[in-house]
């Protein structure tokens, strides 16, 4: 018997959406001043930089990886080239070395990952440490580093166009060039295949290997463009962040929005939903004055009805599950 | 042979008139002080050592210790409260053990066991800056509370009669002293200004992007707010962030809390991003810290026999106040201790 119309048509990602929605039209009428201008342009702002993260672990996550690592480079890696600066290296030297650094642990995820085959949790929740560490105990001074005066980032960070500020755009732009990446390109494509069953991918001639490289480095790229945003914003950028609930911040954004943890499953849209809830629910919660412990108790209660959800509707396929796997 | 005696007795009144003096500066003090203290091992556990505070107590700890003949340490958590627990205990297991423990506690209540611990292995514990549910040997570092107050006043100045007198407030979180203390000494002036109002009090949890999101949301909501109170310069910078994005520069009066540091506190006042900050005095509160580092290891007394808060004085600092000597530089701290 067919099943035509069941509650298993309500996937994750709708339920998600559903949410976002209906939390947005009682906040709307509930709390005056949350349907402005400024408000709708400070939720998406909250949501950029951890956008932008998301959309680079969702590209791990499909292709059935995980990128413990991405908090630490994000942080670190603009840490040392604020670092840099502030010592009087070159802007271009500067740069070039921050950014070679940047592509060297996005590479060393993937050959580590892919040839070494190591779990990916194991490799990168290794490379995360090991950036950290590194580059706070070996090249920052201190935990803070503040972006020189009249430097490109403070610049970014006081630009607005129509009084929305930069990181919006490089959102909304990198969302776009993810979608187009994934929906449209050849590897875009396999990076599914890959992620839905890597033997099958490997059997029919898809390189799965260099793939997966290519993938940690696109999460570490996202990484170092979040950390830019970040300390556009802030002046100044703190290596505690590596130490917050960020990380789980991006996963939760991640798998709220629908990307199965067993991959080859979602897509930018469900990131795009995912952040949406993220960004409407903490600040409705902020309007209301929720003290942080429980805003922790609500948004991690969320993720843990979301991975169960997910477990429930996306069973994990036994033919193709592998030891190792998350 | 009369005369023979008195030229005798002259001369030996007069050897000793020459030698008494030289006997009379002999001077206890040295050889005492050096049996005390020579070779005793200090350890500094802070709750991290990335921050300038640290830094700077780190700086004028070591130069003291060292001069004294002493070995000073560090340990750095991170942040890790576990982390900072382990160095503890593998200090006070260690052979030979440190002779004083000085510490910035995470919360009230983490570590109060691993102290008594040290406590009961003879060694001396020193908290610092973060009070705890524990008869530290002392407690050196600000009152919180007061700390509060005087946020408060600053505030209530700051924003004057005119304004909407309605303020926010970015919390630290909810289970540090620091956080839960200032938030008390607030509420306590707050209550003789009924006029006041607060209307959000977001938690930061310490970081500057929270603090950037929360401050802009509680700027859009009440874009009439006169004042904010952020409980550390470490994360304000985010909530100054949110009032320079909001367009609200020069209209909020920004007040905050820290170690004094030039760049940190002096500079954001000299241009106008804090309204007012509650700074430590380091160099002070460090002098402390060593004065009672050199009493105890004298005074002979047991571990835990008293626990005296020595506070370090506090003072709301605006633009107006600023001298050239009222902040501290962490860089020429570090390059004058050699470090």
């Amino acid at each position: 018997m067919e099943r035509s119309f069941g509650w298993k048509s309500l996937n994750q990602e709708r339920i998600v959406l559903a949410i976002a929605i209906g939390l947005f039209a009682v906040a709307s009428v509930g709390l005056p001043g949350f349907l402005t201008a400024g408000n709708l342009v400070a939720i998406l702002r909250s949501v950029s930089v951890l956008g932008i993260l998301s959309l680079g672990m969702a590209v791990v996550i499909i292709g059935r990886g995980i990128d413990l690592s991405i908090v630490a480079v994000m942080a670190m890696s603009v840490a040392w080239y604020l670092q840099m600066l502030g010592n009087g290296v070159a802007d271009l030297t500067a740069f070039a070395l921050a950014l070679a650094g940047v592509l060297a642990i996005g590479l060393v995820n993937g050959f580590l990952v892919a040839y070494a085959e190591v779990p990916a949790i194991f490799v990168t929740l290794a490379s995360g440490s090991f950036v950290f560490g590194y580059v706070r105990s070996q090249l920052i001074a201190q935990d803070a580093v503040p972006v020189p005066h009249g430097h490109w980032v403070e610049a970014l960070g006081q630009m607005r166009l129509a009084s929305i500020p930069p990181e919006v755009f490089l959102f909304a732009g990198l969302a776009f060039v993810a979608f187009l990446f994934l929906r449209f390109t050849r590897w875009g494509r396999f990076v599914y295949y890959a992620g839905d069953n890597p033997v099958a991918a490997r059997n029919i001639g898809i390189p799965v290997r260099p793939m997966l490289v290519l993938r940690y480095v696109i999460s570490a790229l996202a990484a170092f463009v979040s950390g830019l945003l970040t300390a556009a914003s802030l002046q100044s950028i703190n290596s505690r962040v590596v130490n917050s609930t960020l990380l789980y911040d991006i996963v939760l954004v991640a798998v709220i929005g629908g990307i199965g943890l067993s991959g080859g499953k979602g897509g930018v849209r469900n990131v795009l939903y995912g952040a949406a809830l993220i960004g409407i629910m903490l600040n409705t919660m902020t309007i209301i004055d929720i003290p942080l412990l429980y805003q922790n108790l609500i948004k991690s209660t969320i993720l843990l009805a979301a991975i169960i959800f997910d477990g429930v509707i996306n069973p994990r396929d036994e033919q193709t599950a592998q030891q190792g796997d998350i | 042979m009369k005369f023979a005696k008195l030229i005798l007795g002259a001369v030996a009144i007069a050897a000793s008139l020459l030698t008494a003096p030289a006997a009379m500066a002999d001077d206890p003090g040295p050889a005492a002080y050096s049996a005390a203290l020579s070779g005793k091992r200090v350890l500094l556990v802070p709750l991290a050592m990335g921050f300038d505070l640290a830094q700077g107590w780190s700086a004028i700890l070591k130069r003291e210790v060292e001069a004294f003949g002493g070995t000073f340490e560090t340990r750095d958590p991170n942040w890790s409260t576990e982390a900072g627990a382990q160095a503890l205990t593998e200090a006070i297991s260690s052979d030979p053990h440190p002779d004083v423990l000085v510490v910035m506690s995470p919360d009230l209540n983490s570590y109060a066991k691993i102290l008594k611990k040290a406590q009961d292995s003879g060694i001396y514990v020193i908290l610092i800056d973060n009070p705890a549910n524990f008869p530290a040997d002392a407690y050196v570092g600000s009152d919180w509370n007061k700390l509060g107050q005087l946020e408060a006043e600053a505030v209530i100045k700051g924003c004057g009669d005119g304004s909407s007198k309605k303020i926010a407030l970015i919390q630290g979180d909810e289970v540090n002293a620091t956080s839960l203390y200032q938030y008390a000494g607030i509420a306590k002036i707050l209550e003789s200004h009924p006029d006041f109002t607060v209307v959000a009090k977001p938690d930061s949890n310490w970081d500057a992007t929270n603090a950037r999101n929360a401050a802009t949301t509680v700027l859009q909501q009440n874009p009439d707010i006169c004042g904010i109170i952020d409980f550390w310069d470490g994360d304000a910078t985010g909530t100054s962030a949110a009032i320079r994005d909001a367009g609200l520069a020069g209209k909020v009066f920004l007040v905050t809390t820290g170690g004094g540091e030039k760049t940190a506190d002096c500079a954001t006042l000299e241009d106008g991003t804090y309204g007012a900050v509650v700074m430590t005095d380091l160099a002070r509160e460090s002098g402390d810290m060593v004065a009672m580092i050199k009493y105890l290891l004298q005074s002979g007394q047991k571990p835990g026999t008293a626990s005296p808060y020595i506070y370090t004085l506090l003072k709301a600092t605006t633009k107006a106040d600023l001298k050239p000597d009222t902040c501290w530089d962490l860089k020429a701290l570090q390059a004058a201790a050699g470090n």
